[in-house]
């Protein structure tokens, strides 16, 4: 399969008064054409933060301190701010997670939309004659062009900033918790919509905290811990067959109403990224770790790297270490 | 839409009369309240026949009950007719000194208003870009000095400095006295403009830089933290970040950022319009400028109720025209104002 976007070794920081935030440490993987790519974990797992790194727009004080992101044969870190332009919105697209916030309030939707066609190289009458179209195909009808966000439902916005995404048929979509701030139903047309995208060709980067919506219809799910990534691999390997002991116990955080499982939640905290744990940033809440003995002086000193256990399934975890 | 447009401003409209009932009461009610009267203040000694002195009272209408003397006057205010001064000189229109005096007052608020927004936004504007920096801090102690300014005090330095110790620019008056400079609407820049004046037109400007930036600078400190706090937010929003990921340009971006962070500014601007008069009355004092401030304190020393009255009605009148066009802007570029 054709890559679409290469990500190696990708660490970000977070500049703070209070100290430095390691948000993201040594992050790799890679985005298949046509493939859809969920990335779950708690909040402040840095799955935004590394979404945000491929468009290059980690929010300040936030900091890119290594790493390489292959676009089309280029490192996207290295291009200049014009050229990095022209790739957003046209060639990588991004929706994001609060429809409310996330238009212009001043401005009228079609006025918005067009302005992503203008701006790569649209004329103005073709920008909104396609504006219409776009806002036929998520469904919404052409009228809406003249309405201001206010006058949109939640749901409806979120389809208006599918339909700015969809624009240039992206080569990558980038969607950042686009359902959270939605209802059930309405979450599973905007799915649909994200699905047909894909249908078309699109890669998608699709970041949540609930991994029974990614295991709907991702073809592959990483899961992030604390900065780090620490399982991925296609859906079926992490669902049926999860090796990380927080995938794990993840995936039986999740509540099942149909079998007598009980929820269990995960005990303890996520640490402080200030001053993460060392070795394995898990080690803390692992209940291997606690108990088989002979892993102490491994989980809490050495770091964990990525390690292909079958075929595209990946973990990091010293339970797995080639002895 | 329309119709919803024409009675909000025909609502809010008629909200100025209240207003202007309630300030017209006020400054009734304390002119009596103050010691002396327009005849004491002409006469100048108490050493003259009481019954002479009841018969000029009678002549002003001054022995008129109080309730009648408010009432008669707040008649003849909305014919539009704003009474005689009582007081050096006496009998002499003050409709005709307001038509001297209001444009004065008009030019220089135009433009200290104009000096106050620019300050602010600027200010404002690279505060909120260098957030959390030194020049962060810089802009608001900037403002924080700016609000506290005493306006006479912060206007005598700048008479002492630019003035008296650099010799460039004039401290007091509209216009050089030999400028001869025919009157079309009183606000001088703009008649001179209008009949090519350009030796009054320099000389006009050249006037209001002192008093503009007095009366700018210490109107300005509200609308740099404003300015400041809104763009911070504004930045800090999805819809900014989201509009770079659609790879829209960074300057687009800032303008639509500042349009946004504008929205609040407009209602303040409202009321800052208002502060303007007492700011007024300091910055003509200090810079002797003949306009309404000037006016009204002169018209205090005498006691001349009708003069007073109205000149603060008339101001009062004005203000309320300015906040409502504001309101009007404000509803017209946020869609989200329902009126």
């Amino acid at each position: 399969m054709k890559t679409i976007i290469d990500v190696k070794n990708l660490s970000i920081y977070y500049y703070t008064l209070a100290g430095i935030v390691r948000a993201v440490e040594n992050v790799s993987f890679s985005i298949g054409e046509k493939e859809w790519v969920s990335f779950v974990g708690e909040s402040g797992s840095g799955k935004s933060t590394v979404a945000y790194a491929i468009l290059n727009l980690v929010p300040s004080p936030g900091k890119i301190v290594n790493g390489k992101v292959v676009f089309n044969g280029k490192n996207l870190l290295e291009l200049d701010e014009e050229e990095m332009r022209q790739i957003r919105g046209k060639e990588i697209s991004m929706v994001f997670q609060d429809p409310m916030t996330s238009l212009d309030p001043l401005r009228k939707v079609g006025d918005q939309i067009a302005e992503v066609l203008i701006e790569h190289g649209a004329e103005k009458e073709e920008a909104f004659e396609r504006a219409k179209e776009l806002l036929r195909m998520v469904n919404l009808p052409e009228d809406r062009i003249n309405y201001y966000p206010h006058q949109l439902s939640g749901g409806q916005r979120q389809r208006v900033a599918i339909a700015m995404a969809m624009a240039f048929h992206p080569k990558l979509l980038i969607a950042d918790e686009p359902t959270t701030a939605l209802d059930v139903i309405v979450q599973d047309s905007i799915m649909d919509l994200i699905a047909t995208l894909k249908s078309k060709g699109t890669s998608i980067f699709f970041v949540t905290h609930d991994i029974s919506l990614a295991a709907e219809r991702s073809d592959k799910i990483a899961v992030m811990y604390a900065g780090k990534l620490v399982e991925f691999g296609k859906v079926e390997q992490i669902l049926d067959n999860p090796l990380h002991p927080y995938t794990k116990a993840l995936l039986e955080s999740v509540p099942d109403v149909w079998s007598e499982r009980k929820v269990s939640a995960i005990p303890g905290y996520p640490p402080d990224l200030r001053n993460p744990p060392k070795g394995c940033r898990f080690h803390p809440r692992c209940t291997i770790f606690k108990i088989k003995k002979e892993l102490h002086g491994i989980c809490n000193e050495l770091e964990t790297e990525l390690i292909e256990v079958e075929k595209d399934h990946f973990v990091a975890c010293h339970l797995y270490r080639r002895r | 839409m329309a119709r919803g447009v024409g009675s909000y401003i025909i609502i809010r409209g008629l909200m100025i009369i209240p207003t202007i009932l309630i300030l017209y009461t006020i400054v009734f009610i304390f002119l009596r309240i103050l010691p002396g009267d327009p005849i004491l203040a002409v006469v100048g000694t108490k050493n003259i026949p009481p019954e002479q002195l009841a018969h000029l009272r009678a002549m002003a209408g001054l022995d008129k009950p109080l309730y009648v003397q408010y009432f008669d006057y707040l008649f003849r205010m909305i014919r539009g007719d704003f009474g005689v001064t009582l007081a050096f000189p006496q009998g002499k229109p003050v409709w005709e000194y307001l038509k001297l005096r209001f444009p004065a007052t008009l030019e220089l608020t135009i433009f200290s208003f104009t000096v106050s927004v620019l300050l602010g936004l600027i200010t404002g504007v690279i505060a909120a870009k260098n957030k959390g920096t030194k020049i962060d801090t810089s802009m608001r102690i900037y403002s924080i000095v700016a609000y506290t300014l005493f306006i006479p005090w912060f206007g005598m330095m700048l008479q002492y400095l630019f003035g008296v110790h650099f010799h460039l620019l004039p401290t007091s008056g509209r216009i050089d006295p030999g400028i001869d400079l025919q009157r079309i609407t009183g606000l001088y820049v703009l008649d001179s403009i209008l009949t090519g004046n350009w030796e009054a037109f320099t000389s006009a400007i050249r006037h209001l830089v002192l008093p503009s930036i007095t009366l700018g600078m210490v109107l300005s400190g509200a609308y740099t933290r404003l300015v400041r706090n809104n763009m911070v937010d504004v930045l800090s929003q999805d819809f900014i970040r989201s509009y770079h990921a659609r790879g829209v340009k960074h300057w687009k971006v800032t303008l639509y950022a500042l349009k946004n962070a504008f929205i609040p500014v407009i209602t303040l601007m409202g009321l800052q319009f208002a502060i303007l008069l007492g700011g007024a009355v300091l910055t003509e004092t200090t810079f002797s400028w003949p306009g309404m401030g000037t006016f009204i304190v002169d018209r205090i020393d005498y006691r001349d109720y009708n003069a007073i009255q109205g000149a603060v009605v008339f101001f009062a009148f004005f203000v309320g025209l300015i906040s409502l066009v504001v309101d009007v802007i404000y509803a017209l570029l946020d869609p989200r104002v329902k009126y």
